[in-house]
């Protein structure tokens, strides 16, 4: 996509500075000497669900790292309820509330269903019944299975863990990496009406998806990256009207 | 071979084993966590048995010590050669692998930092403690206290026997009951993600060079009990446990354990069967049939699967 005028600028402004939760302002991140992102401006208001999209190695993953601290940006600031985060290691941005679901969902192969959950607890001296038992909840097959090894669940499994995983350290902004990543449609349905209903129960969702209609489909805004810059953003369903968006994304031949 | 024979090298080997299971799990955990073969770990055993002979010195047993002091010195020796081994390890991670990690630096890099440490390290205890072995003050008067199927167990061999499977099975507890122990577990499978959930890596690092450190050094106390201190003594048993670890699998502490108890009972079965000058031959010739068949160790290398 040659074409990469912007859509409109950013309409992130929010309408009140209260209501921000994560600001990025032109981010700049580097691979050595690569440039992957080149100036990123994105911002997250409290209860939103934020789409991210964008086609392979156009930045989203290396967008959602820089935010939860495993990577620094040479330029630009992350800031989160208005303070500065960037140069913060994760290990202690877990206390801030962010959540993190990485790309490939990673769960801890060797442990079991409830291992891997009170992983997710680490942050807390004591994990938090009500916290087990609100992922139980939601991922009924993970109720089932808490004595198996993680690694021998099914995809759609490890993802649902993942996500529990994140969801046991009480995040107030929960980053999800391509969670229908390799996922049968049927599975990915039920991932994402759990993601509404995580996002009803109260946690602000950034969404990073190549699914773009299904992500748009459920989120309030979207971002798109190409190759490292914000190439459109804007309310979700002008997004997915956009015939650019329908073109390079939604696979429709040019409108 | 008679059969009281056999009896009398099987409870051998498997004290002897016990021992080397002990030096095993410090290579096992930090390979673990880290990825990395600590070849200065032979010298975390040898300076934990200097610790125990600088506290012996210190507190200077006298003749026929009764049995309350006994113990005492027993005990005190032990956290002499326990607080040397933790702290040993713990600066070796400190001073030589921190400032590697923070760079990224290629695993070769770590390797010869490895072993530059190690003999940066005996080196030094050479030159600060003499190069002439010496014996460890007698603590108790030794006599057997029972025997095994026929075989004489003395004290030493029973002190060194119970001490190494108790420090075992605190060990499994601290890593499957303990949330520093799921660290460990969680940093060995994934650091990045374990980082993600809030572990401070560094921190769970350095507790588990400490750990690695404590038995090391207790191990280097109880083989100096049976044997002698000196500078060089690090390097056969810490050759021939790093062999164990493999041989169970590395990154398996279970694993270190089989590993040593089964080195421990070849190696000693050598002894009347091919001859003494055999014995380090046999623990060698133990890692290559394994490497050759199942190169990922018996009980398969399970790296962050710390149990
Ligand atoms: N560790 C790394 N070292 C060097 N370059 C990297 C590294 N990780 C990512 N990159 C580069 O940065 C760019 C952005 O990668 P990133 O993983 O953020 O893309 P992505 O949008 O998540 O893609 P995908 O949808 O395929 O996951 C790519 O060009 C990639 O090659
Ligand atoms: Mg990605």
């Amino acid at each position: 996509m040659s074409t990469t005028t912007e859509l409109r600028k950013d309409t992130g402004t929010p309408d009140s500075a209260e209501e921000t939760l994560l600001e990025l302002c032109s981010m700049h991140v580097f691979y050595g000497a690569i440039e992957a992102l080149k100036g990123i401006d994105l911002t997250v208001r409290k209860g939103e669900i934020v789409a991210l999209l964008g086609g392979n190695g156009a930045g989203k993953t290396t967008t959602l790292r820089t935010i939860s601290g495993m990577l620094q940006p040479r330029q630009g600031e992350v800031r989160y309820r208005g303070e500065r985060i960037d140069g913060i290691k994760s290990h202690e941005l877990v206390q801030f509330g962010i959540g993190h679901v990485p790309e490939g969902r990673r769960v801890f192969a060797a442990m079991t269903v409830r291992d891997n959950l009170e992983m997710g607890a680490y942050r807390f001296s004591s994990v938090d019944p009500a916290d087990m038992d609100r992922v139980f909840t939601l991922f009924p097959r993970l109720a089932e299975r808490r004595s198996q090894l993680a690694g021998t669940l099914s995809g759609g499994e490890q993802q649902m863990l993942a996500i529990g995983r994140a969801l046991m350290g009480e995040p107030e902004l929960l980053l999800l990496d391509e969670p229908s990543m390799g996922l049968a449609p049927l599975i990915v349905q039920q991932i994402f009406e759990i993601i509404e209903e995580i996002n009803k129960q109260g946690t602000t969702v950034l969404l990073v998806e190549q699914n773009a209609t299904q992500a748009l489909g459920l989120a309030n805004r979207g971002y798109v990256l190409e190759t490292g810059s914000v190439a459109m953003s804007g309310p979700a369903a002008e997004l997915l009207s956009d015939p650019r968006i329908r073109e390079a994304y939604l696979g429709e031949g040019a409108a | 071979m008679s059969l009281q024979e056999f009896w009398d090298y099987l409870v051998l080997g498997v004290m002897l084993g016990s021992l080397y299971a002990v030096i095993a799990i410090g290579y096992t955990l930090v390979y673990g966590v880290l990825q990395l073969i600590n070849f200065a770990h032979s010298e975390v055993f040898m300076l934990g048995a200097y610790g125990s002979l600088i506290v012996l010195q210190l507190v200077s047993p006298g003749d026929n010590p009764s049995v309350m002091a006994s113990i005492g010195f027993v005990a005190l020796a032990m956290a002499g050669s326990a607080l040397f081994g933790g702290v040993t390890a713990y600066g070796l991670e400190k001073v030589a692998y921190r400032p590697l990690r923070r760079r990224g630096a290629p695993r070769l890099i770590f390797l010869i930092t490895a072993i530059g440490a190690s003999f940066f390290l005996y080196n030094l205890a050479g030159k600060l403690f003499g190069r002439d072995p010496l014996p460890l003050p007698e603590m108790y008067e030794n006599r057997e206290i029972f025997s095994l199927f026929g075989a004489g167990v003395n004290i030493t061999q029973l002190l060194q026997f119970a001490t190494a499977v108790v420090m075992m099975v605190l060990l499994d507890l601290v890593v499957n009951r303990t949330k520093l122990g799921m660290g460990i577990r969680a940093v060995a499978q994934d650091a990045e993600v374990a980082g993600l959930m809030g572990v401070n890596i560094d921190k769970v690092v350095s507790r588990t060079f400490i750990i690695g450190g404590v038995l090391g050094g207790v191990a280097g106390f109880l083989f100096a009990n049976l044997n002698q201190v000196s500078y060089t003594m690090g390097f056969i048993p810490g050759i021939t446990a790093f062999a164990a670890a493999v041989v169970g699998g590395i990154g398996n502490i279970r694993g270190a354990m089989f590993g040593g108890v089964l080195i421990g009972i070849v190696e000693t079965m050598t002894v009347p069967l091919l001859g003494d000058e055999w014995r380090s031959v046999s623990a060698m010739v133990v890692l290559i049939l394994v490497l050759m068949f199942r190169p990922m160790g018996i009980l398969g290398e399970r790296v962050g699967r710390a149990a």
